[in-house]
C-alpha cells in the first residue's frame, strides 16, 4: 500500500530567528471521545512514560517533540483536545492549521468507535483539504474487554469517502515504546514523497493502510 | 433596636470580609467559608436550623433524582462525571477512596441536572475539591491526603457532602456563563485579559503577537478551572479565601489575578523566542513550590491592577 497524498509542508526555519531550528514543522490535532486515552498517547510519545490516570484535558493541550528522520529535523506539534462536547467551540479553531489529525477511540468501548465518523466529519468540515488522517484504536492491551475488532476499524477506514488518506492503527499507550515507535514511524512516510512505500511496522501491533 | 442589630451585622460582615481577604487561619476556615459564601447565616441563632434544613434539602435532591442517573435524559451526564471522578486529583490517595468518589459523583450529578443550561462541564469536577478538603479538615488532625473518610461517622460524611454541594453551587452561580453553550464567560474574560495585558505590559503583549501566541491557547484553562490546574491545591485554598471575601471574586477579580499571574512570569516569557517554547512554559508554569507567600504577593498585585484599571480604564488606554 502506498500513500497517495502527502503533507503540504512549509519550510519554517528560514523565517524564524531561533537557535532551536528544524527542517519541517508538522501540526497534528488529536481528537476523539472523552477518556479514550488521548492524553496518555501524547504523554508517552513525549516522555516515554505511561501514566495510568491523567486529569481530564481542558480545552487544548500543547506538546512538541523533535525527531530526527533521514537526517532531517522534524518538529511535531501535537494539539491534544478535550473530548467533551462543550469544548467543541474551542477545539474547532485548531483544525484549520493542522497537517494531520489523529482520531482516537477505545477498543474496549464500542460507543467511542461509533463516534469516529462524527469526528471525521469534524476534520473534513474544519480542517484543510490536504489534512492527513489516522485512526487510532487505543488500549489494545486490554484484549479481554475488546468491543471493537481491528477489522472493523480497517473497514471503516476503507469506506470513508474523504479527500484524505485514512489509515487504522491500534496501539498501547501503556507501552511507551510502542506508542513512540508507532508515531515516529509515521514521520518518514509523511515527509517523503507521495509514492514512497510506508515501512513495515513492528510485530506486536497491527496496522492497515487503506 | 432592629436597626442597630442590622447595622452591627453589616459591620461584622464587612470586618469578616476584610480580615478574610488576607488569608483565613486553618482552624476557622470551614466556618468562615460557609459564612462568606452566604450559605451560613450571620445570625448565630438561626445557624443550626438553616444548616439542618439545607442539608436535608440536599439529601432530598439525592432521593428524588439520583436514581435517574442511568435513565435516558441524564445518562450521558452521569457517564461523563463517572469517567472524570477517578481522574480528579489522581495523585492524591484521598480522592481514590470509593467513599470520596461517590460523594463527588453525587454532588456533581445533582448540580448538573439542576442547572441544565450548562450541565456538567469538565473542570467543574476540580471545583468541588477545595470545599471538600476544607470541610473535611475540621475532622482531620494531620495527613489529610491519606485520611480514611469512610471511618468518619455517617452523619459527618453527609454534612461535609451537603455543605460542599451548597458552597460549590454558590460559587458556580457567579460564573455560570463560563459553562453554558460556547462558554461566553470564558471567551469574554480571555479577551479582557488580552486587553488588560496590552495596557499593563506592552512588552509581553507584543512578544505574544510576534510569536503568534494566542491568549486562548493558555488562558482558557485558567478561566475554566480558576487556575486550579496551574497551582498546588494549598494555594487554591488560600486564593479562595480572598475570592470569597472579595465581591465577584471568582469572576471579576479572577481576571486581575490571571493578569498578575501572567506578568509574574514576564522575564521567563521574554527570554523565550519561539512559539513552542512559549506555549510549553505557559501550559506548565513552575508553581509546584508555591505557598502562602507567593499567593499573597500575587493577590496584592492583582488588587493593585484592579484598583488602577477597573474603575478608570480609559485613562490608561493607549
Amino acid at each position: 500500500m502506498y500513500f497517495v497524498e502527502h503533507f503540504s509542508f512549509t519550510m519554517q526555519s528560514a523565517e524564524l530567528e531561533i537557535e532551536d531550528s528544524f527542517d519541517f514543522l508538522f501540526k497534528i490535532i488529536l481528537v476523539g471521545d472523552s477518556n479514550v486515552g488521548k492524553t496518555c498517547v501524547v504523554h508517552s510519545f513525549k516522555s516515554g512514560i505511561f501514566i495510568e490516570k491523567q486529569q481530564n484535558t481542558i480545552g487544548v493541550d500543547f506538546t512538541v517533540r523533535t525527531l530526527k528522520i533521514d537526517g532531517k529535523k522534524i518538529k511535531l506539534q501535537v494539539w491534544d483536545t478535550a473530548g467533551q462536547e462543550r469544548f467543541r467551540t474551542i477545539t474547532q479553531s485548531y483544525y484549520r492549521s493542522a497537517h494531520g489529525a489523529m482520531v482516537a477511540y477505545d477498543i474496549t468501548r464500542r460507543s467511542t468507535f461509533e463516534s469516529v465518523s462524527q469526528w471525521i466529519r469534524e476534520v473534513e468540515q474544519y480542517g484543510a483539504a490536504s489534512v492527513l488522517l489516522i485512526l487510532i484504536g487505543n488500549k489494545s492491551d486490554l484484549h479481554a474487554n475488546r468491543q471493537v475488532l481491528f477489522e472493523d476499524a480497517c473497514t471503516l477506514a476503507q469506506n470513508v469517502e474523504a479527500a484524505f488518506v485514512l489509515m487504522a492503527r491500534e496501539l498501547m499507550a501503556r507501552n511507551g515504546m510502542t506508542a513512540i515507535d508507532e508515531i515516529s514511524l509515521e514521520a518518514p512516510s509523511l515527509t517523503l514523497n507521495s509514492s514512497h512505500p510506508v515501512r513495515d511496522t513492528l510485530a506486536p501491533d497491527k496496522n492497515c493502510r487503506c | 433596636r432592629s436597626g442597630l442589630i442590622l447595622h452591627i451585622r453589616t459591620w461584622l460582615e464587612h470586618a469578616l470580609r476584610k480580615h478574610s481577604w488576607s488569608g483565613i487561619p486553618r482552624e476557622v476556615r470551614p466556618v468562615t467559608w460557609r459564612l462568606l459564601s452566604g450559605y451560613l447565616p450571620a445570625n448565630t441563632e438561626r445557624r443550626e436550623q438553616v444548616l439542618q434544613r439545607k442539608r436535608e434539602e440536599y439529601f432530598g435532591f439525592i432521593e428524588q433524582y439520583y436514581d435517574s442517573r442511568t435513565d435516558e435524559p441524564h445518562r450521558d451526564t452521569y457517564r461523563q462525571i463517572h469517567i472524570d471522578i477517578p481522574r480528579t486529583n489522581p495523585l492524591i490517595p484521598l480522592f481514590q477512596q470509593p467513599a470520596v468518589q461517590e460523594v463527588f459523583e453525587r454532588i456533581l450529578f445533582i448540580w448538573a441536572i439542576r442547572h441544565p443550561a450548562s450541565g456538567y462541564v469538565q473542570g467543574i469536577n476540580d471545583l468541588v475539591t477545595p470545599f471538600f478538603v476544607v470541610f473535611l479538615s475540621e475532622f482531620v488532625e494531620d495527613d489529610m491526603e491519606n485520611f480514611d473518610v469512610a471511618a468518619l461517622p455517617l452523619e459527618t460524611q453527609r454534612n461535609i457532602e451537603a455543605d460542599s454541594f451548597w458552597c460549590m453551587s454558590k460559587l458556580l452561580d457567579g460564573i455560570q456563563d463560563n459553562y453554558t453553550f460556547a462558554q461566553p464567560g470564558i471567551q469574554n474574560k480571555v479577551k479582557a485579559l488580552e486587553e488588560l495585558i496590552g495596557r499593563i505590559d506592552e512588552d509581553v503583549h507584543l512578544h505574544f503577537c510576534r510569536y503568534e501566541v494566542e491568549y486562548l491557547q493558555f488562558a482558557f484553562r485558567w478561566m475554566n478551572n480558576l487556575l486550579m490546574r496551574e497551582l498546588p491545591l494549598r494555594c487554591t485554598i488560600r486564593l479562595w479565601d480572598t475570592y470569597q471575601a472579595e465581591s465577584e471574586g471568582f469572576s471579576h477579580f479572577h481576571l486581575y489575578v490571571c493578569a498578575a499571574f501572567l506578568i509574574k512570569w514576564r522575564k521567563d516569557i521574554l527570554s523565550i523566542a519561539d512559539f513552542q517554547g512559549l506555549l510549553m512554559l505557559l501550559q506548565n508554569l513552575p508553581t509546584i513550590h508555591w505557598g502562602n507567600e507567593e499567593v499573597g504577593l500575587l493577590l496584592a498585585e492583582a488588587y493593585r491592577l484592579k484598583y488602577m484599571f477597573a474603575d478608570a480604564p480609559s485613562h490608561y488606554k493607549r
